[in-house]
């Protein structure tokens, strides 16, 4: 078919009739913070700490469900509104308030703009100043343990286990550690001066660091608390 | 003037002719469309709505669900290019094998009412037709329980009154024991009405039997090893059962599994001399002893699947390339144990390290469990009066390995001059459609003419229950109540049809892992592992996310929570080495094929499947799975 005037036009009509601006604007507004107790981060697992947020009295009821990242930072784009915060039971390795009745607190939130807002919780144990070093084809890594809960939600350490991985993500997750040295709980005997090393493996394709971590399996929580992500060179 | 008439009268016709009433004009009865007042006079009518009703019951693992509904949980490999996800993945997303359909249940509920309602039927048909659509309705909720945990409990269809207010017809979640409870009070209630006694697609007094026995078993160990979990419960009930009523459950299970026993109408089915033959022939012979309700194929009249076409041996494909999707792993081969009723691994090496020369490939397998060549096929094995081919190269004396990319490329072997150096089943690292593992699957594997070609497909059945899981429901439940000398009779009768002769004592110490281990070999591919672990709260030990080693995979067979992550195989080398005694003979080598690179990992938020935000949405009074 020979192409017309007319049909360009009728084209050029087709497509500009398409122009209508849409109902709504995408969400612009960012909501972020950070898991943090004493304004210390918390270090998670990436995508495997949930929290949910609500909007009530708008649209479905539904939560909008978000994942804690490494360093346990959070960001969402929203629109200015109330919103409600809270955490799912059972997730994370800290405590959440409980308001009791299977009723857990929530965070009442306001937006009227960009907002920084760190999401104050009680993890069970913390990882302090943790060293790695490498010497020998090992990392090793000394580390201390505060105990935070000692009421009646104390739990015991199942296990402590130092991670080394090829890329900047390290944890449990099979992907993401390519080495790791597991401590039990009862092995350790103080919560100081905890000195652990793993074998680095064969890199493939080679690098000549690694990243270390360090993570605590708290007996009965699922989620692990982790020190920050350390690059060791060697 | 005439035509003035003529033009009036036609004018006159023309508007009567429309002076229809609107409601008569458009109430034309469907022609396509049966009414449910007609439907309901009919037994054959009936029947064929029942028809309808059994085609949409769920199955986890299914014939006509795809092989991929078999290829999970390191107990198989995939050997297809756009199924390695199974691999490669660390764990399930919390929607995984969710289940929450109720449509099918209120077509269930209408079908149960109208029957009920019918004036046409005759009593006895009437009863036969409730005791039927109960029965689909207990089984759907059982399946949806074993899935999602408590669901909302509806037993009558539900209306919209189109008020504006839909809060009626929001149904919070039951409790976990209340759906469990009521699937066994509708098989108490049921199991007398069932007049069906000759067709085990449908429900029978057997089948409501095994039902019940099942949930009562599930019911039970959820209270009892629930325990051990103490997150994955909901305040509410909605999730989790509590601990004291597991004995009633397993009493309920044992009760319920000695009635079918007791009745003689099944057996264990011992038909052929060959054990292992006779294993693989419960699946498909259609008069099979042993099985109480089934899916049911038929060839060339439109109900087929294509299990067989997908799983053949590549070499005794019917159809070309397609074949060899299902490789059974090395996990649950290594799981069969010898004849004494130990474990141990397939013997490779000896003490020293050094290979093990086999003068045929089967000979490493020789003096197993009877249900290993049954359910496996082996590399050499036999399968429409042909032996798999199966190599993974040369070895030479020198330590080096031939091998190539597929059978159809020979490589140069020096004193052999150029010769096809794999085998034309496999295996190779990444090659689909043959083995990767060294194994194919030969349960449901269908040695009819024709049944591997795509255009006919297969009609073997899928036997949903069958009498070696009630024996061995009986056994579990008695040994969860302490009878073990009970449960070893039970189990020993399974164990015997599969050559164990020498009878298996349980005690409380060995009675968990033995009956853990016994499920998994006798039903493995029949969709239980996953419900089996889940019920005992072992699901997120075994499958704990940790890549295994070779070394780790042949040690601890037979303990319950030995990790299992990713699948392995048993690749056959041809050694070569002219002048040495072992020179033609086979070597076997633990692989982990290349594809394998993801290791399951098994969430507490995966124990109860996620119900969408689009339900909660719906419906507010929903509660969430826990952990999710």
């Amino acid at each position: 078919m020979k192409i017309k005037f007319h049909h360009i036009i009728i084209a050029l009509l087709i497509t500009a009739s398409g122009c209508k601006k849409d109902n709504y604007k995408a969400p612009s507004v960012t909501l972020k913070g950070h898991l943090t107790y004493k304004g210390e981060n918390i270090n998670v697992e990436a995508n495997q700490v949930p929290f949910d947020v609500y909007q009530p009295g708008f649209g479905k009821t539904g939560s909008i469900r978000g994942y804690f990242d490494q360093d346990g930072a959070y960001s969402l784009l929203l629109f200015n509104g109330s919103y409600k915060f809270t955490m799912p039971a059972n997730q994370g390795p800290f405590l959440w308030k409980e308001l009791g009745g299977s009723k857990r607190d929530t965070l009442n939130i306001n937006l009227s703009g960009p907002q920084t807002l760190d999401i104050e919780v009680t993890p069970f144990y913390m990882l302090r100043n943790p060293q790695f070093t490498t010497a020998g084809g090992k990392v090793n890594a000394t580390f201390n343990i505060e105990k935070v809960v000692n009421d009646a939600n104390a739990k015991d350490i199942e296990a402590v286990t130092l991670y080394i991985g090829k890329t900047a993500f390290v944890s449990e997750n099979g992907d993401q550690n390519k080495a790791k040295t597991e401590l039990a709980g009862s092995a350790i005997t103080s919560m100081n001066n905890i000195a652990m090393s793993v074998n680095i493996p064969t890199l493939v394709p080679t690098q000549n660091y690694v990243f270390a971590r360090l993570g605590i399996k708290i007996a009965g929580v699922e989620d692990r608390i982790y020190s920050p992500i350390v690059k060791v060179s060697f | 003037m005439k035509k003035i008439t003529i033009t009036t009268m036609f004018a006159a016709l023309l508007i009567t002719g429309a002076c229809k009433k609107d409601s008569e004009f458009l109430d034309v009865p469907p022609k396509s469309i049966i009414a449910s007042d007609v439907a309901f006079t009919d037994p054959a009518l009936v029947l064929s709505i029942l028809g309808d009703l059994y085609n949409r019951q769920v199955d986890f693992s299914g014939l006509d669900n795809g092989w991929a509904s078999f290829a999970d949980f390191s107990e198989s490999f995939p050997s297809e290019n756009g199924s390695y996800f199974f691999v490669q993945r660390t764990g399930w997303g919390f929607g995984e094998w969710g289940l929450y359909d109720y449509t099918y249940v209120r077509d269930l509920n209408l079908f149960i009412e109208r029957v009920t309602a019918s004036t046409a039927l005759t009593e006895s048909e009437k009863n036969g037709f409730i005791a039927e659509g109960r029965f689909l309705r207990a089984n759907f909720y059982f399946e949806m329980v074993k899935r999602m945990g408590g669901v909302p409990l509806i037993t009558k269809s539900l209306d919209y009154d189109f008020s504006g207010n839909v809060s009626s017809l929001q149904i919070p979640r039951a409790k976990e024991s209340d759906i469990y409870d009521f699937v066994i009070s509708e098989a108490e209630a049921i199991k007398d009405l069932a007049t069906n006694t000759s067709d085990k697609s449908r429900a029978s007094k057997g089948a409501i039997l095994a039902m019940e026995a099942r949930a009562a078993l599930y019911a039970g160990s959820i209270a009892k090893y629930g325990v051990t979990t103490p997150v994955v419960t909901l305040p509410g009930g909605e999730v989790g059962i509590p601990a004291s009523m597991a004995t009633g459950y397993y009493n309920k299970a044992l009760t319920a599994a000695k009635a079918i026993i007791a009745s003689g109408t099944y057996s264990l089915y011992k038909q052929l001399p060959d054990l292992s033959d006779n294993f693989a022939n419960i699946f498909l012979d259609k008069g099979s002893s042993e099985s109480i309700f089934v899916e049911d194929f038929k060839a060339n009249a439109g109900k087929t699947h294509a299990f067989t076409t997908n799983d053949q041996p590549y070499s005794i494909s019917d159809e070309g390339g397609d074949a060899g999707r299902l490789d059974p792993s090395l996990n649950l081969v290594e799981a069969f144990e010898k004849l004494d009723n130990t474990y141990a691994p397939l013997a490779t090496k000896d003490e020293l390290g050094n290979p093990i020369y086999y003068s045929n490939q089967l000979d490493i397998f020789a003096g197993r469990d009877a249900r290993l060549a049954g359910t496996v096929l082996l590399p050499n094995g036999l399968f429409k009066g042909k032996r798999t081919d199966v190599m993974a190269g040369y070895q030479l004396g020198n330590g080096n390995i031939i091998s190539s990319s597929d059978a159809s490329q020979p490589q140069d072997v020096p004193g052999l001059g150029r010769v096809q150096v794999v085998g034309q089943d496999g295996p190779v690292s990444g090659l689909e459609l043959r083995t990767q593992t060294g194994f194919y699957i030969r349960k449901y594997l269908d040695p009819t003419v024709g049944s591997g070609r795509r255009g006919r497909g297969s009609d073997v059945n899928f036997i949903r229950y069958r009498y070696a899981e009630v024996l061995l429901n009986a056994a579990e439940a008695a040994a969860e109540l302490g009878d073990y000398a009970t449960a070893s009779t039970y189990i020993n009768q399974v164990r015997s049809r599969a050559g164990l002769t020498t009878p298996l004592v349980l005690t409380a110490a060995n009675y968990f892992d033995r009956i853990v281990h016994e499920r998994r070999v006798e039903l493995a591919f029949e969709g239980h592992i996953l419900f089996d672990m889940k019920r005992w709260r072992i699901a997120h030990i075994v499958w704990d996310g940790n890549p295994m080693t070779a070394s780790e995979l042949v040690t601890n067979i037979g303990s319950a929570k030995k990790r299992n992550t990713q699948p392995f195989g048993l690749w056959p080398y041809k050694y070569y080495n002219p002048g040495n005694a072992n020179s033609g003979k086979w070597i076997f080598k633990e692989v982990k094929p290349a594809p394998v690179t993801g290791s399951n990992r098994f969430q507490m938020g995966n124990y109860y499947s996620q119900i969408s935000d689009d339900i909660i949405s719906r419906n507010p009074k929903i509660v969430k799975q826990p952990n999710q």
